[in-house]
């Protein structure tokens, strides 16, 4: 049965391992739904979190395929039950009516957003929570007016003391 | 060449090499190869490598000229399967290392270990599309075990250190390096490193104590075992292993087209092949079991036929170096992770403990015996007028040169043919592209496995089809003075589409006769090799004979009838015993 999966890896930070690991999903015909980024400081290796539509089998091959790959670290198939998620989005909403920015105030302030820059006639608001909750607060602004938005896709971490590098805390 | 004499670094000590010299790109390069035990580079050059060939005269190291690049990948790889190590191919930019492509692919598939080293454009004019630029970090990267662009003369030793390293251990394979050339020609501070580490490469070769307890429990109480065995088992030198678990068990063993060696054919418990042109036996006795060890194989479509049908009612035990492998094709009850032969001596020692004593002869083992005896396909039919039976002059090949010779095979009806009708007794003796299905491998491959293997007879056992594609590898052949046989079953047709367009499409021919072959016998004289054409199966002995005498290649042409199939053949998507004998 086809779901989400997250999946987090640990990789060398050095040019085409992206490719080559985006390159994997491609050859078992994954689509990736969602991929954040962020590099370790001082550890020369970068953190990576994919959100992929697959069945359990397919993905735990995926999973097996990329922990063979050379440049891949640590690679490991998040628990849904026991893991954190979050996405940030940032969101340009139109707000040239006066009403409008009342309206995107409350509506952002109901999500427990953040205003990061007023013009006069528009707003950014950033909002982070599960990716439903992100896609809920934009069909619920939408009426308002959204010029554009980005999204960070997911990013996760495992609860309690699991960590995905081995070795101790 | 001007002599510099090593500058020391800073790090040197007294009585020991210095570990810092400084030298050029090129220098590092050729030096770390020796430093690697390299002796022998195939390849072909051109304009970004010119400064790499340069160096290459001041350093003892064979560079054999191949024609096209191709075909010194596949020189390599031969190379390479015959001697174990590591081999090595060298190719310009663009053009050059997009033709080295197909040679890698296939060793890679092959679980070869090959290191292909490619030009590159001067970093500063990377991306801009400059003259002989090709993205090949790109192109190879599916289908390689690793690669990597080098971005500084310093780091050419670590990078040449990492790809033998990458390429010889675990599960083998094609690792390319690619070189800008200005780092080659760049001096900078050189260290030569003992190791290399990657944080992310793990070689698990001990296989876990807990995995090998379950599957010899399995085992031992196995009435119907059998074993079939892969390549896996020839790359980790694990056919004695191999042997001693099936006498003790009293395992009918089959292998796989790439495991051709690891158990010897004429063992009373050989199977032969099996896969969808295996022997009736192994076609036959595999699926019957009730325990069945699989012991480095990747049980491709090709092996397994219908894979509900493969092992319907065996406890599947799988033993790989690599464990993506596990699961991926065939379901199995245990499986064991690491090395062949650590896993194979370590089952037989439990299943020892398990069960005192070795398995005896049963009323299955009969069974299996009365299978082994049935022919492959029609036997009794004799050749029409005018052409040799396939068959028959495999198995007089097969007589007619030594246990140790070495053969490998074009890909086809020629392929298909050998792997059936030609036995082979050790290891390292039969090689093949059995994963991608290169045609044009095999006369290459000869080459290289000659150069490995100087002092045994080596014979491509060709098609005329496949010939045609890399028959340039005869210039090589000759000015290196690497002399091989080629037996060309001379058809002419492209035979195994042939075959399927009359099993399968109505006997319609579509886009497989070559009316244009040349006249093979002029073709190796145009070259300076020998050309014999054979008319009786005398002939062919005796002009067999001759060839492996001779101190230069020799093509021998064997007229085949173009409606000959290879049989037996089980259909796609049928299951083994599903074989076609004949039609």
């Amino acid at each position: 049965m086809s779901e989400l999966h997250t999946i987090a890896f640990i990789v060398e930070n050095k040019p085409g391992v992206l490719f080559n690991i985006s390159n994997m999903f491609r050859k078992k015909n994954f689509n990736i739904h969602s991929i954040s980024v962020g590099a370790i400081p001082n550890a020369e290796v970068v953190r990576i979190t994919i959100v992929v539509q697959a069945d359990a089998r397919g993905v735990y091959q995926v999973v097996e395929q990329l922990d063979k790959m050379v440049d891949v670290v640590e690679v490991k198939r998040l628990d849904p039950m026991r893991i954190v998620r979050r996405e940030l989005a940032l969101v340009k909403l139109t707000t040239t009516d006066p009403m409008a920015r009342e309206e995107a105030l409350t509506c952002i302030n109901d999500y427990h957003g953040l205003i990061l820059n007023i013009d006069p006639d528009t707003l950014i608001a950033e909002v982070t929570g599960e990716s439903d909750e992100i896609d809920a607060f934009l069909e619920l602004v939408k009426p308002i007016g959204i010029i554009e938005f980005s999204r960070t896709g997911i990013t996760a971490l495992e609860k309690g003391r699991l960590r995905l590098e081995r070795g101790e805390m | 060449m001007k002599s510099e004499g090593p500058r020391v670094g800073s790090t040197s000590r007294a009585g020991r090499w210095p570990r810092m010299v400084e030298m050029s790109g090129s220098k590092a390069f050729w030096k770390a190869l020796e430093k690697e035990g390299v002796s022998h580079v195939f390849g072909l050059p051109g304009g970004s490598v010119i400064p790499l060939c340069d160096e290459l005269l001041s350093f003892d190291l064979r560079f054999i000229l191949a024609r096209h690049e191709q075909g010194a990948a596949h020189m390599a790889d031969g190379y390479a399967r015959a001697s174990g190590r590591v081999g090595v191919c060298l190719a310009t930019s663009g053009p050059g290392a997009t033709n080295l492509v197909t040679g890698i692919a296939t060793a890679n598939m092959d679980s070869s270990a090959v290191v292909a080293f490619t030009g590159q454009v001067n970093r500063a004019v990377i991306g801009s599309d400059a003259f002989q630029e090709v993205d090949i970090i790109g192109c190879s990267a599916s289908v390689t075990k690793y690669n990597m662009q080098v971005r500084r003369a310093s780091e050419i030793p670590v990078a040449v250190k990492a790809a033998f390293h990458i390429a010889s251990t675990g599960r083998r394979g094609a690792v390319l390096v690619d070189l800008p050339k200005d780092i080659t020609i760049d001096v900078e501070e050189m260290e030569f490193p003992e190791m290399v580490h990657f944080r992310g490469y793990k070689v698990e070769a001990k296989p876990d104590t807990r995995e090998l307890e379950v599957a010899a429990t399995l085992l031992a109480k196995a009435q119907r075992p059998v074993i079939v065995a892969g390549g896996g088992v020839i790359n980790a030198g694990a056919s004695r292993q191999l042997v001693a678990l099936s006498e003790y068990l009293m395992a009918p063993t089959a292998t796989t087209l790439m495991g051709k060696g690891a158990f010897p054919a004429d063992h009373p418990l050989s199977l032969g092949m099996c896969g969808m042109h295996g022997t009736v036996a192994a076609n036959n006795v595999v699926p019957e079991a009730d325990v069945l060890l699989i012991v480095g194989a990747r049980l491709s479509d090709r092996t397994t036929g219908a894979v509900k049908s493969f092992a319907p009612n065996a406890k599947v035990i799988h033993v790989d170096i690599d464990k993506t492998e596990v699961d991926k094709n065939v379901e199995t009850r245990m499986r064991v992770v690491g090395d062949a032969g650590l896993a194979l001596s370590g089952l037989l020692e439990r299943v020892g403990a398990l069960r005192p004593k070795a398995g005896k002869a049963s009323i299955w083992h009969k069974k299996v015996e009365e299978l082994r005896c049935a022919t492959n396909g029609k036997n009794g039919n004799g050749a029409k007028e005018g052409y040799l039976r396939a068959p028959d002059v495999i198995k007089a090949l097969r007589k007619a040169l030594p246990r140790n010779a070495i053969v490998t095979t074009e890909v086809g009806q020629n392929q298909m043919w050998a792997a059936l009708h030609y036995d082979a007794y050790e290891p390292r003796t039969f090689f093949t592209s059995g994963g991608l299905g290169t045609m044009g491998w095999g006369f290459p491959a000869a080459i290289g496995a000659k150069t490995a293997r100087p002092d045994v007879p080596v014979v491509d056992i060709a098609g005329d089809g496949s010939f045609g594609m890399t028959e340039n590898s005869m210039a090589t052949s000759v000015e290196e003075g690497i002399p091989v046989v080629v037996v060309v079953l001379n058809n002419q047709m492209l035979g195994m589409v042939a075959q399927w367009q009359r099993l399968f499409y109505d006997h319609r021919y579509s886009a497989v006769k070559l009316r244009g072959n040349p006249d093979f016998i002029k073709l190796a004289e145009a070259y300076g090799a020998e050309g014999v054409k054979v008319e009786t199966m005398q002939e062919f002995e005796a002009a067999v004979r001759r060839a492996i005498d001779s101190d230069v290649s020799t093509v021998i042409d064997v007229p085949i009838d173009p409606e000959e199939n290879v049989y037996p053949i089980v259909p796609p998507g049928m299951g083994l015993k599903d074989a076609l004998l004949e039609v």
